[in-house]
């Protein structure tokens, strides 16, 4: 018997600073983005060797996670797990949030934004660019037949099958924001066909993190009780995801040593003592990779609600410092033209390229992260998407 | 009185009014088939691939003619600041590791065969004409900067800044990006050469010459087959309309 009760939430105070918060974050978000558009993009730290920054770190990191969040929905409809139902239409809100968010950050990036129409018409399909355009809105299309489905008793039975469309989807997307630095083959840093497994495995972790932190939320502030069962999968799913980004980043550069063409990018970003080798060994490896690792698979903390909630939010920093250190180092490092010759010239050929993001980018990107809680909020408040309850007894299949 | 009287009768008239046409006309004829200007509504043609080769034995690391030309061909304004500011040609100073030789080298688009940055335009927007000169349609670009992710030569550039008094030749605006178009303009007027091979010409250092690599009969084309030419990043098969002798 399903037991599974879905509740609207009520507009009370508890909204009041999440929608202030979130009224400063996409006002400053306009503000950046005309001030960019009017003034020209020298006003960011971004420049002709550092093309992609902060805003594209931002943007790729809802992406991957939008994709990864809709996981939770995949593990029950897909994989026939049950007691991650309740949780399919969060995750499905949440999925479509955080596209949202992530493709305005890259939209608003643009140098030309008017041209949208353009980018949406004029399509060059030997771009991954170009085939990502369809892969973004058709994922956002999938996601809402997929909510549809789940919500309208009648097509209740299409889930499964509408989810492994949407599952199936979701992995060639990630694989296409992957392969966005895969296939730059110019480029030290990139130019490697791990990039796309790494990048779908990063979803599933930096969606999972989000998820609990979305599922705390409810529970401090909607009173959804969450049991036993609820917490472990998580936490367990969160474990599997960190030891599978930790498998492909070590994979990854592996990889880079074994070709000798790659050493000194490999030796520049793990070796040099730049600001890229601490931002990998400190913030991706130490405090989001092996710090969560020990607090997720420690017995110690095994029941302890906090933890996970460090533990995902650890995740979560490090996801951003990894895809900066992805996006960011890649670039900053000079090409190699002439192999064999030292280079210099007045644009930085042979050095390492400066980078200090600007606040205007910071906005645009916290911009993203608005809108994507907008939608959540706004979705809860108007359609049954929160479980009433995730106790052990209410969950089929414990 | 009378010197000054003109004797104009019909069959003069017709005469001279002829000769006066033929004369206006006749510079437009024949000047065209001198310098094979191309007319506006024919395509490019893929007979020709428009090409560089250059000698860096005689590029001069005190010299840059061909970079103040280009500047002032397209009017690219310096706002000194130097990470934004666009340059569509530069001068790359090499050093030898091995032996220490050091050499000095204009860079610039090198007009691909094979160009990654109209691969990875989402719009179509860079691409290359039958002629081989790759470009950007500043009508399509969005400014998403990928082609700049893509480039091996770092030949792009972003214009950061807000442009004023662009030449008609050389439409630039914000947001978009740019590169050097081979003087695309000068081509299809028929002038033969690029703003860069023309300074490097005047100030005496011959280091540029701009010819079609696909005639055999071209200065560029016998250069080419008598002392080669080095393509950059050989290892990438991008087949570079840019080639170089002496490094």
């Amino acid at each position: 018997m399903n037991l599974i009760r879905y509740k609207s939430v009520e507009l009370d105070k508890k909204f009041f600073l999440p929608v202030i918060l979130i009224f400063i974050a996409l006002a400053s978000c306009l503000f950046a983005f005309v001030t960019l558009e009017h003034e020209g993009h020298w006003l960011t730290g971004m420049n002709n060797q550092v093309v992609w920054g902060i805003p594209h770190v931002f943007a790729i990191f809802l992406i991957v996670s939008a994709s990864g969040i809709l996981n939770i929905a995949s593990i029950s409809s897909v994989f026939g797990v049950p007691a991650y139902k309740p949780l399919s239409r969060l995750s499905g809100l949440l999925a479509i949030g955080l596209l949202i968010g992530g493709l305005m950050v890259l939209v608003l990036d643009l140098g030309r934004p008017d041209r949208l129409i353009v980018a949406m018409t004029t399509f060059n399909f030997k771009s991954i660019f170009a085939w990502n355009i369809f892969l973004y809105t058709g994922f956002l299309l999938i996601a809402v037949i997929y909510l549809w489905m789940m919500f309208e008793g009648r097509f209740n039975k299409y889930v499964t099958r509408v989810g492994m469309f949407a599952y199936g989807w979701r992995i060639i997307l990630t694989t296409g924001t992957g392969s966005i630095f895969g296939f730059l083959v110019a480029k030290e840093a990139y130019d490697s066909a791990m990039l796309a497994p790494l990048f779908i495995a990063m979803s599933l972790l930096f969606g999972t993190a989000i998820f609990i932190q979305t599922i705390y939320y409810l529970k401090s502030s909607f009173e959804v009780i969450v049991g036993e069962i609820i917490f472990k999968r998580l936490r367990k799913l969160l474990l599997y995801f960190i030891l599978a980004v930790l498998y492909f980043t070590i994979l990854f550069h592996l990889t880079n040593l074994y070709a000798t063409t790659h050493h000194d990018y490999e030796f520049f970003l793990l070796l040099s003592g730049n600001v890229y080798t601490y931002l990998f060994w400190i913030g991706q490896i130490l405090l989001g990779t092996l710090l969560p690792l020990y607090l997720v698979s420690s017995k110690r903390f095994e029941n302890c609600w906090n933890t996970l909630l460090l533990s995902s939010f650890l995740i979560i920093f490090g996801g951003f410092i990894q895809l900066y250190v992805i996006i960011i180092s890649g670039q900053a490092f000079p090409l190699d033209m002439f192999p064999g010759f030292i280079e210099n010239s007045t644009f930085g050929d042979g050095e390492v390229a400066q980078y200090i993001p600007s606040i205007y980018e910071f906005m645009l990107g916290l911009g993203g992260i608005a809108i994507a809680s907008a939608v959540f909020i706004f979705g809860i408040l108007i359609l049954e998407f929160v479980p009433d309850s995730l106790k052990d007894e209410h969950l089929q299949n414990k | 009185m009378k010197k000054y009287e003109i004797k104009l009768d019909r069959r003069n008239f017709l005469k001279k009014s002829t000769m006066v046409g033929l004369a206006s006309i006749a510079p437009g004829v024949f000047f065209q088939e001198f310098a094979h200007a191309r007319p506006l509504d024919e395509p490019a043609s893929d007979k020709i691939r428009w090409g560089m080769l250059i000698d860096t034995n005689q590029c001069t690391e005190d010299c840059d003619a061909c970079v103040t030309a280009c500047n002032d061909e397209h009017g690219i304004e310096d706002f000194g600041r130097p990470a934004t500011d666009t340059q569509w040609i530069r001068k790359l100073n090499l050093i030898d590791e091995f032996s220490g030789k050091q050499h000095s080298i204009p860079m610039m688009c090198q007009h691909c065969e094979n160009p990654p940055c109209v691969d990875v335009c989402p719009t179509g927007a860079s691409f290359k004409r039958a002629d081989g000169i790759v470009l950007v349609n500043k009508h399509t670009c969005i400014g998403c900067r990928y082609c700049m992710m893509s480039c091996p030569y770092k030949a792009r550039s972003f214009v950061h800044e807000n442009l004023e008094n662009q030449l008609p030749h050389a439409p630039r605006g914000k947001g978009c990006v740019e590169s050097c178009t081979l003087c695309v303009h000068k081509i299809d007027r028929g002038d033969g050469t690029t703003a860069c091979s023309e300074a490097c010409q005047k100030d005496g250092h011959q280091a540029i010459l701009f010819g079609d690599l696909n005639d055999p009969e071209s200065e560029i084309s016998k250069q080419l087959s008598k002392f080669g030419g080095k393509e950059i990043r050989s290892d990438l098969g991008l087949n570079t309309a840019v080639r170089y002798r002496g490094i």
